[in-house]
């Protein structure tokens, strides 16, 4: 046979060779530039090798936003995720109530990120938010701007309002592709409810919910505009995630090199979590 | 163990259903013997599965009974009745080993361990799935996959009736033959009542002792292969069987003489036709009709190969009927003359056999 010699084949990758450029490569390149770089403005820039990366990694205030993001995302992980498939379990598998609940479950996820913060915020105020006032009246001391557990409390309200509905989504998509048939040889099996969950839906989800896992992971990370506009970080630093702190550090003082540093952190860690759950929900997989 | 009657049942997917075309079970009345390996043949959407699912208590029938032995089982559970019942595709747990999932079924019916353990270990021998005791099930062929499902009925020592719904639809060619052989072997071996359903009529008639052929919702004929192939009762039965199928030919019968395009044809029952019956039809399988010296005149159209036969299509006043010739043996060019078997060729009145 004869190969044919040309490099013509190049010309099919280039576009999304431009695309993926223009939209990941060069903008990350940039980013790498500036955490070598120091500056004082009059775009002059000084090189200033890994010493961002160091002052970044023994700052104290970047430890204390990264422990609040781990948490943040820990809990809303082990809330939406149990929540989700408990709510797509419950919800018809025919009939007309299945686009009725499908459009209610998508509701949320339709909303811009700015107008849920500003939802909440309003939802929450102890003097005149259904929710802060209605805390109030039943004797619950609540001020989600003033005390730290309140602005918690609310945040994470907020995301699994918000976001449970993706996890059910996607649950609810695994479970009405689960056969008829896995169902009726479960009956003649004499198999529980139970049963039937744990070794029937359970693992014909796994795929989802791994995508369902990652997916939440990756945004819950990254979130900024809901508590941004609900409570801006605050009471003090207490709900200042990391994407709040970046942007604190990159516009509010204006520390590019710093900044440029913090955010190729933030980004290896995303990665690094990702493979980490994806590595382990699919370990069995290959069997 | 148990014997299996129908009485009177039918079924319509229907709440409310007006008339016979509603109904996807048309009035059974039916009795399957202990121990019987039974087939349910019919092309799809005949209701040969609604009929399975009637049986293993998946559906409830919209009228009539099912009786087990002498119990009526009509509005029991699937889990409590003594049914198995081995789905199209192979339906196993996943994230199981082979052991867990033969031991399944026994534990949730709360058998102490070591006797679920016991029972595995037995049937995994009957089913040659010994060596494999503790693989994941998930990692397993679709043969073997199937043979898991099967175990999970064979398992339980209660169970009177074992149902098979099309189960070797997603075998490998070569591993179906296989299969189908081990089947037939376990029925044997196990002594319980099988009834397996296909659309595929050399399964049907390997596997059963008899065979239920059903169309349209009704059964037309119950009998065992032979009986099936010789004696149709329904000219449905006689082309959905064989291949090719029975011939079936336009006639008119007067003073107990069958007539096919103006020349008297030999039959056994045509002097039971009565008077006034209406869409008689001849039939006569195409094994039973030969060239021959005298006879009926017809036209040769086609020869085709069909292995060790040849099929030939000849063709009289716009009917063809075909024959079956040995390989190798000569063909008449044009025109020739045929003969029926005349103890072979009956006599149809409205597709059932005139009697």
């Amino acid at each position: 046979m004869n190969k044919t010699e040309n490099q013509r084949g190049w010309f099919f990758v280039l576009p999304v060779l431009l695309l993926v450029a223009f939209n990941a490569i060069i903008p990350l390149m940039t980013v790498v530039n500036y955490s070598v770089q120091e500056t004082f403005g009059n775009n002059e820039f000084f090189w200033a090798g890994v010493i961002w990366f160091e002052d970044m990694l023994q700052s104290e205030r970047f430890h204390n936003a990264l422990l609040r993001q781990i948490l943040f995302t820990g809990i809303i992980l082990l809330i939406e995720i149990p929540l989700g498939v408990a709510v797509a379990l419950t919800m018809p598998r025919q009939g007309p109530w299945v686009s009725v609940c499908l459009v209610l479950m998508a509701l949320p996820l339709l909303i811009p990120f700015n107008v849920v913060g500003a939802i909440w915020n309003i939802f929450a105020l102890p003097d005149i938010g259904l929710l802060g006032r209605g805390l109030n009246e039943l004797g619950i001391d609540y001020n989600f701007t003033r005390q730290v557990g309140s602005a918690w409390f609310t945040i994470i309200l907020m995301d699994v309002w918000h976001w449970t509905s993706l996890v059910v989504l996607l649950a609810y998509a695994g479970l009405v592709s689960i056969p008829e048939a896995y169902y009726q040889a479960a009956r003649i099996d004499a198999a529980s409810h139970w049963a039937i969950f744990r070794y029937i839906q359970l693992p014909k989800l796994k795929r989802v919910l791994t995508i369902a896992v990652l997916l939440r992971f990756m945004d819950s990370f990254n979130i900024y505009t809901e508590v941004f506009v609900l409570t801006g970080g605050g009471p003090g630093n207490a709900t200042t995630l990391l994407s709040i702190d970046l942007d604190k550090i990159a516009l509010g003082q204006f520390d590019l090199g710093p900044a440029a540093a913090m955010s190729l952190i933030y980004f290896l860690i995303i990665l690094v979590f990702s493979w980490i759950f994806y590595t382990i929900m699919m370990r069995n997989e290959a069997q | 163990m148990a014997r299996i009657t129908l009485d009177g049942m039918r079924h319509s997917y229907s709440p409310t259903p007006s008339g016979d075309d509603d109904y996807a079970l048309k009035r059974l009345d039916l009795e399957w013997s202990d121990g019987g390996a039974y087939a349910l043949l019919g092309p799809s959407g005949c209701g040969k599965s609604t009929l399975l699912n009637v049986i293993s208590g998946l559906l409830r029938p919209s009228e009539g009974r099912i009786l087990f032995d002498d119990e009526d089982i009509t509005g029991l559970p699937p889990d409590r009745r003594n049914i198995a019942q081995v789905f199209q595709f192979p339906v196993i747990y996943d994230t199981m080993t082979v052991r867990e999932n033969l031991e399944f079924p026994l534990r949730n019916r709360g058998l102490p361990s070591n006797v679920a353990r016991q029972r595995a270990i037995e049937i995994a021998e009957l089913l040659e799935l010994s060596d494999i005791l503790d693989q994941r099930a998930a990692g397993l062929t679709a043969d073997g996959k199937q043979k898991i499902s099967l175990g999970r009925g064979l398992v339980r020592e209660d169970v009177a009736a074992i149902l098979f719904d099309e189960p070797l639809t997603v075998i490998d060619p070569h591993l179906k033959w296989q299969l189908r052989s081990k089947l037939k072997e376990l029925h044997q071996r196990v002594q319980r009542t099988m009834i397996y359903v296909t659309h595929d009529q050399t399964e049907a008639l390997t596997f059963a002792d008899r065979v239920v052929v059903m169309n349209d919702g009704n059964v037309v004929q119950i009998g065992t292969p032979s009986e099936l192939f010789e004696a149709p009762h329904h000219t449905f039965v006689g082309y959905f069987i064989g291949s090719p199928g029975m011939n079936v030919m336009p006639c008119d019968v007067r003073g107990g003489q069958a007539f096919f395009a103006g020349d008297p044809i030999e039959t056994t029952n045509a002097n039971l036709v009565k008077e006034g019956a209406t869409g008689l039809e001849l039939g006569i399988r195409p094994e039973f009709v030969s060239f021959a010296e005298k006879g009926l005149e017809v036209r040769v159209v086609r020869v085709r190969d069909a292995g060790r036969s040849q099929v030939i299509d000849t063709e009289r006043a716009g009917t063809i009927i075909r024959l079956l010739l040995l390989e190798g043996v000569e063909v008449p060019a044009e025109t020739a003359r045929i003969a029926f078997d005349s103890k072979r060729t009956r006599v149809y009145a409205d597709g059932w056999l005139v009697e």
